[in-house]
């Protein structure tokens, strides 16, 4: 049976989680920075970066292609060969691999179109669980004006426009987060995702995430450590 | 009419409704005959005056081209490859064939949900999950199950067309055997079982693929034959007298089954 939910790889995985506009790939590359330096070998994952499945995507998003169910399983797939070529690996040499989006973007992205909960869930069983998973929180009034600020146009499936909840984009939008906000508020104590408020300065959220995290890490995952026998 | 019933949690967004069309499944492993009586089925269908829809693995508009670049190169990992097929199958059952059914098509597909799980399972899925995921399946009106006695019997038929064994076919994936005959031999008997287990869950109607190619096909037609005939008044107690229509009977068209594309294309259309 194909399932990595229960693993015992010497390696650890973090992963931060959030709606758009929360900051947590800043965060995410704060931490990178400092795992660099302190010697540990560190690989990155992010969101839809299957070179294999990326056409099919990108296509399928340019003609709007997708429904809720092809959204969810192309997704899936996607994410399934991350796991198989960028996650596992790294983590059964030892390494710390970083991943921007996990799993619980999908549940809250599906569902939010949705997908049946315990279908999105049955899904993903294959995936390995994170070390730990931190939940970026920003109310969506800031997560609205930080995405309305940086981008000046706003996405197709994105703005959640194939859902027909608003014909204005920023309406579709706000109402599509606000629907991924719930979700991920519910699966806090489900999946035990660590709450940040990304609300804080953004050196303060570093400092809790730093800490956190080096209660998992262990000399022996430095790169510079002598090999084990 | 038929009422729309689904192996687990239904689609999201789809609407539950009685349907007029009829999906007919043949499945069967690799080699079995398949695609010639879909073909045989098709020309007899269309010319009784039934609308046909064929459809079959990775030819969805969303994946099919995905799925084949990546298994070109074999470069897909087992698990990425089965959830491509199922995103293959969504697209189609979305966008073909549950728009098809809702015209009064008669859907006949080369292989369906049970292939997929078969490959699947024989490659290190969990047999409960992949079931799961295949939950957004509708369940269709018949299942055809061509079936050869034996992987021997098989590779014979297969040698016999000409093309030699194929490396998805022959499942060299696995690592089974170091030649494709032997991997060919070991796979599809892996197969052979799954199938085995899944025609009583599912009800397939067997079908012994071993007897010649126009006995298969007339017993095909018998079977098919009162399912197509049903009397419509039936099981549509709850649509009203005007939306019951028996199958749509439209013409052929003046050349039949050339461009299955073009018909699929026109479906999607009429579905936006």
């Amino acid at each position: 049976m194909i399932s990595y939910g229960y693993h015992r790889y010497p390696g650890r995985l973090f992963v931060v989680e959030g709606t758009d506009g929360s900051g947590k790939s800043t965060q995410l590359s704060l931490l990178y920075q400092w795992l660099k330096s302190e010697g540990y070998s560190v690989f990155f994952s992010e969101w839809n970066s299957s070179p294999l499945v990326k056409d099919t995507t990108r296509r399928a998003k340019r003609r709007r292609l997708f429904t809720p169910t092809t959204f969810s399983l192309l997704h899936a797939t996607d994410f399934a060969d991350r796991t198989e070529r960028d996650i596992i690996p790294p983590l059964k040499a030892g390494a710390i691999v970083l991943a921007d989006r996990y799993i619980y973007t999908a549940f809250a992205r599906d569902v939010a179109r949705g997908c049946d909960r315990a279908w999105v869930r049955d899904l993903y069983k294959f995936a390995v669980k994170p070390t730990a998973a931190f939940f970026f929180r920003a109310p969506l009034s800031v997560a609205i004006d930080r995405i309305a600020s940086a981008r000046p146009q706003l996405k197709f499936y994105e703005a959640g426009m194939d859902m027909d909840w608003s014909d204005d984009e920023e309406e579709s939008f706000k109402i599509f987060q606000g629907k991924i906000l719930d979700e991920y508020d519910s699966m806090k104590s489900e999946f035990g995702l660590t709450l940040i408020d990304a609300t804080q300065p953004i050196h303060t959220q570093q400092r809790q995430m730093r800490e956190i995290v080096s209660r998992y890490l262990k000399e022996k995952l430095k790169e510079k450590a002598a090999p084990e026998k | 009419m038929k009422e729309m019933k689904f192996y687990g949690s239904a689609l999201p967004g789809i609407e539950i409704e009685p349907y007029p069309g009829k999906l007919i499944v043949i499945e069967g492993t690799d080699g079995v005959g398949r695609s010639t009586h879909v073909a045989l089925l098709r020309t007899w269908l269309e010319s009784a005056g039934y609308a046909v829809l064929d459809t079959g693995m990775t030819r969805s508009v969303l994946a099919g081209r995905g799925i084949k670049n990546a298994r070109t190169g074999h470069t897909l990992g087992r698990l990425t490859l089965q959830l491509y097929y199922a995103t293959d199958f969504a697209d189609r059952l979305e966008n073909q064939i549950l728009p098809a059914l809702r015209a009064g098509f008669v859907v006949l597909t080369d292989r369906y949900i049970y292939s997929a799980i078969a490959r699947g399972v024989v490659r290190g899925a969990d047999p409960e999950w992949i079931r799961k995921i295949y939950g957004i399946a509708l369940v269709p009106d018949a299942v055809f199950y061509l079936r050869m006695p034996s992987a021997e019997a098989l590779a014979r038929r297969v040698l016999a067309t000409g093309r030699g064994f194929d490396y998805w076919e022959s499942g060299m994936d696995l690592g089974l055997a170091n030649d494709y005959y032997d991997s060919f031999i070991a796979y599809q008997k892996l197969l052979l079982k799954e199938f085995d287990r899944m025609s009583g869950e599912y009800g397939f109607h067997k079908i012994d693929a071993s007897r010649p190619i126009k006995r298969i096909a007339a017993a095909l037609r018998r079977s098919i034959t009162p399912l197509i005939q049903e009397p419509p008044s039936q099981t549509g107690e709850a649509a009203s007298p005007a939306t019951v229509s028996p199958i749509s009977r439209i013409p052929p068209p003046a050349t039949p089954s050339a461009e299955p594309l073009s018909a699929e294309a026109e479906l999607r259309e009429k579905s936006a």
